[in-house]
């Protein structure tokens, strides 16, 4: 054990010396590995996501220094938020994001998170979700669910991934819209809710694609309809809710943001590189076969869209009652 | 017969010399990665899963580099005991219970028979699993998926009825140590309400929950290392081994009296791996209290009995063979290395799921094929490394003391990269040192730190579904017989008891 851990510092004596030798002039570059939050668990979407942000960046040579990805998952993100406001080196710190970007400063104000203090690095796609059923259950319409699902009131089940997250969001207004009680169980994962609904322990899920695209490709869940505003090419069949009358649609954002403090050259590095990245063929294959949408976007764009999402996350989470 | 000749297509497939090199380079990695107390396989994979890109890029194909990352999946199961044994300090949070009965082996001047028990345990665990998932895989993933939350609880609580129905120990005491793992293991957020729970001091470290490695360590680290420390205050001990070959191959032999724990760890452990969300870790555990309860020999375990080392180790190997199977056919890791090797499998471009099989026994087959040769490689490597760790344990403790420290605060840094885990790390250990003073068992509160965050979810979320009636856990087909067996562990130390009164009654 002395022997690898000899062999441990040996390594790092020798990558402090190369990046003392390689470090430039240039306007900023990182001077070592940069921490790279993952806002939720391993395996779960956005784990996937940063990973392989992170391979991209190592197999095209983009920066001199590595990513170094660690999982924050506490408290829907919560850890990740402080982890991040509170960085030694902002200038060294980025973090993937989803949509408890939003919702975790609004519900827990004694967090003391402004979400428009992180640094807008990119958006790398937006998320979308689908209504899934299990192909046992022999529905195949929207219609069809919204029957049997009233019937059965409360006795219908819905899972999805933690409390007042985006699946829940989903769950409520279909409650509020079309008079349903369905109950709502939170989960720690959307993989663990897309294996209930296949194993039939759950009756349905709001899953993103890329959680249920096994049990879809098998034929053990069904899609019956997209909360997007235009079908999916994955999907071409499945229509979306606006299709069927009801103006909503919602998406989770995928982005990377820099630690609050973040100078504008810093930024403007990781930017750059980001930009780099989602035009890679990697990532855009990537975007195509786990059905994610939405373009690049970054600065003042990606803070307006925030602006955005933050007052809609409030009317929605004031609606649910989940924030006064 | 189809099975066997895929089967052999698999194996000659990860016999090609490129595919072999990354499986021997695989497991001496993940061997030494398993050995170090704190990194585990998970940290392992997880560091190395950039490494694969430029694998992928020489060799395409996503089967060499899965074969790697495997490799050094198994090679840390194998890794991880090394450290348990030789020094007490689990080298992963899968081998915490190899320490119970393997540092008193060490202690006892038997570390090589602990070494040796727990590499061929870990190659039939190994191999006995392999043979399950290759003729049961599609079978076993319908399991899976016929386990829902109330399923998953009554297995949790029969976890924690092996260890209550222990009788040896003192049971309120023993119930005592369960009930502080348990609220050790609600700090943190609440997955049902969202809402944030026993967050000392408002402390941001307690957000994600107090880690088990950092219970871990703390415990058998540095509050073994205490406890050492205190027993032996004068001279310093020094452990008496022998490394010579013959020894090694007496050991071999002394192995025969492993055979029942090797055996419940094996088919245990698998089937305790295949569930999502259990994995590895849980399922060592488990099989160490179930070959304690079925032992005749109740009362030598945790004394050095070398089923208590063959069991978990046997368990951790084929539990984690078990977990590639609901992360392969269902998409869901059943621990978290499988959650990296599954945003592997992604980003190579596979999709997990019940189609995986057929649409690509290219590169499945490969890879069942190299689970074989890794383990037959991780055995032999293991063995000869054997001489080399017992040559570190005539250290005399004077030294090994400080080491051990050391390790134990370099493990729990390395292992979440935290400041915070490694000052909560040294303040379990020191508790820890004080309940063993008292007397208190520790172990139970460790297996109700892992066993907890899965049992409390699945006991709320089977409860939302039942709207609060506990009639759940008995009416529903799989949970009801393994509540009834769980809740006849938990009650029969008190039939003992009051029986063992009534004889005495009449006696007197």
């Amino acid at each position: 054990m002395t022997f690898a851990k000899q062999i441990f510092i040996g390594l790092v004596g020798v990558t402090m010396m190369t990046g003392m030798l390689s470090s430039t002039v240039a306007a900023f570059e990182p001077n070592k590995p940069v921490e790279f939050i993952i806002m939720a668990g391993k395996g779960g979407g956005a784990d996937k996501m940063a990973r392989l942000l992170q391979a991209i960046v190592e197999k095209e040579k983009l920066s001199s220094r590595p990513l170094f990805p660690t999982n924050k998952s506490g408290g829907s993100g919560a850890e990740a938020l402080i982890a991040a406001k509170n960085a030694n080196d902002p200038d060294h710190t980025i973090m993937v994001t989803l949509n408890s970007f939003f919702t975790t400063p609004l519900r827990q104000p004694g967090l003391r998170i402004d979400n428009t203090e992180f640094a807008p690095i990119g958006r790398m796609a937006e998320d979308s979700f689908l209504l899934w059923v299990n192909k046992d259950s022999g529905i195949t319409t929207f219609e069809q669910y919204l029957q049997v699902a009233k019937a059965d009131g409360s006795k219908w089940v819905m899972g999805g991934t933690g409390r007042a997250g985006e699946d829940n969001i989903i769950t409520n207004y279909l409650n509020n819209e079309f008079g349903l009680t369905m109950k709502y169980i939170p989960y720690q994962g959307g993989g663990e809710v897309a294996k209930q609904v296949a194993g039939n322990q759950l009756n349905s899920s709001v899953n993103n694609p890329s959680e249920a695209l096994g049990f879809y490709e098998s034929g053990d869940l069904v899609p019956l309809v997209a909360f997007t505003d235009e079908r999916l090419p994955l999907f071409p069949d499945v229509p979306t809710l606006k299709e069927l009358g009801s103006d909503f649609s919602y998406f989770m954002q995928r982005a990377v943001v820099g630690a609050p403090g973040m100078s504008e050259d810093a930024l403007a590095y990781y930017t750059d590189l980001f930009t780099k990245v989602y035009a890679s063929a990697d990532w855009q294959d990537y975007k195509t076969k786990q059905s994610l949408m939405g373009e690049f976007m970054s600065g003042d764009q990606l803070r307006a869209y925030w602006d955005q999402q933050n007052s809609r996350h409030t009317v929605i989470l004031k609606a649910s009652g989940d924030i006064k | 017969m189809d099975v066997l000749i895929s089967l052999l297509d698999g194996i000659m497939v990860a016999l090609e010399p490129i595919n072999l090199g990354l499986a021997i380079l695989g497991v001496v990695v993940g061997l030494f990665v398993g050995a170090m107390p704190g990194l585990g396989s998970v940290n392992g994979v997880a560091i190395l899963l950039p490494f694969t890109f430029v694998i992928q890029s020489f060799t395409g194909g996503a089967t060499s580099p899965m074969i790697f990352l495997a490799a050094i999946y198994y090679g840390a199961m194998y890794g991880g005991a090394i450290s348990s044994i030789t020094l007490g300090i689990p080298g992963a949070s899968t081998a915490v219970s190899t320490t119970f009965d393997g540092r008193p082996m060490a202690l006892a001047g038997k570390a090589h028979i602990a070494l040796v028990a727990a590499a061929l345990a870990s190659f039939i665990g190994g191999t006995i699993s392999n043979i399950m998932f290759t003729g049961f895989a599609p079978l076993l993933a319908s399991v899976a998926l016929s386990f829902g939350d109330p399923e998953v609880f009554a297995l949790m609580l029969m976890a924690f009825a092996t260890f209550i129905g222990l009788g040896g120990d003192d049971i309120p005491k023993t119930i005592f140590s369960i009930c502080i793992g348990l609220v050790l293991a609600t700090v943190g957020f609440d997955i049902v309400s969202g809402e944030p729970r026993l967050i000392f001091f408002d402390i941001t470290g307690f957000t994600h929950g107090i880690r088990f490695l950092v219970l871990a360590i703390g415990v058998y680290g540095i509050g073994e290392m205490l406890w050492t420390i205190n027993t032996n205050r004068h001279g310093s001990s020094m452990t008496q081994v022998d490394v010579s070959a013959r020894s090694i191959i007496e050991a071999i032999k002394e192995f025969r009296h492993a055979k029942r724990g090797t055996l419940i760890g094996s088919f245990l452990g698998f089937f305790v791996g295949i569930l999502p969300a259990a994995g590895a870790t849980p399922g060592a555990l488990m099989a160490y209290g179930v070959a304690k309860l079925t032992s005749k020999d109740q009362a030598s375990f945790g004394k050095g009995n070398i089923n208590g080392i063959a069991a978990p180790e046997a368990a951790n190997n084929s539990a984690s063979t078990g977990a590639m199977l609901p992360m392969m056919t269902l998409g869901i890791p059943g621990s978290p290395t499988t959650a990296v090797l599954l945003a592997g499998m992604v980003i190579w471009g596979l999709q997990p799921g019940p189609l995986l099989f057929t649409n690509q026994p290219d590169f499945v087959w490969p890879l069942i094929g190299s689970f074989y040769i890794s383990n037959v490689i991780a055995v032999l490597v293991n063995l000869a490394f054997i001489p080399v760790f017992l040559w570190m344990l005539r250290m005399p403790f004077t030294i090994l003391a400080p080491m051990i420290f050391v390790l134990s605060l370099v493990g729990t840094f390395a292992a979440y990269l935290d400041m915070f885990d490694v000052s909560l790390m040294v303040l379990v250990g020191f508790a820890a040192f004080f309940l063993r003073i008292l007397d208190y068992p520790v172990a139970p509160a460790v297996l109700a730190i892992v066993l907890g965050p899965i049992a409390e979810p699945k006991l709320r979320q089977s409860l939302l579904f039942s709207d609060g009636d506990f009639t759940i856990f008995l009416t529903r087909p799989i949970a009801g017989p393994i509540t009834v067996v769980a809740l006849i562990l938990i009650f029969l130390p008190l039939i003992k008891f009051i029986k063992n009164k009534m004889t005495t009654k009449k006696e007197t």
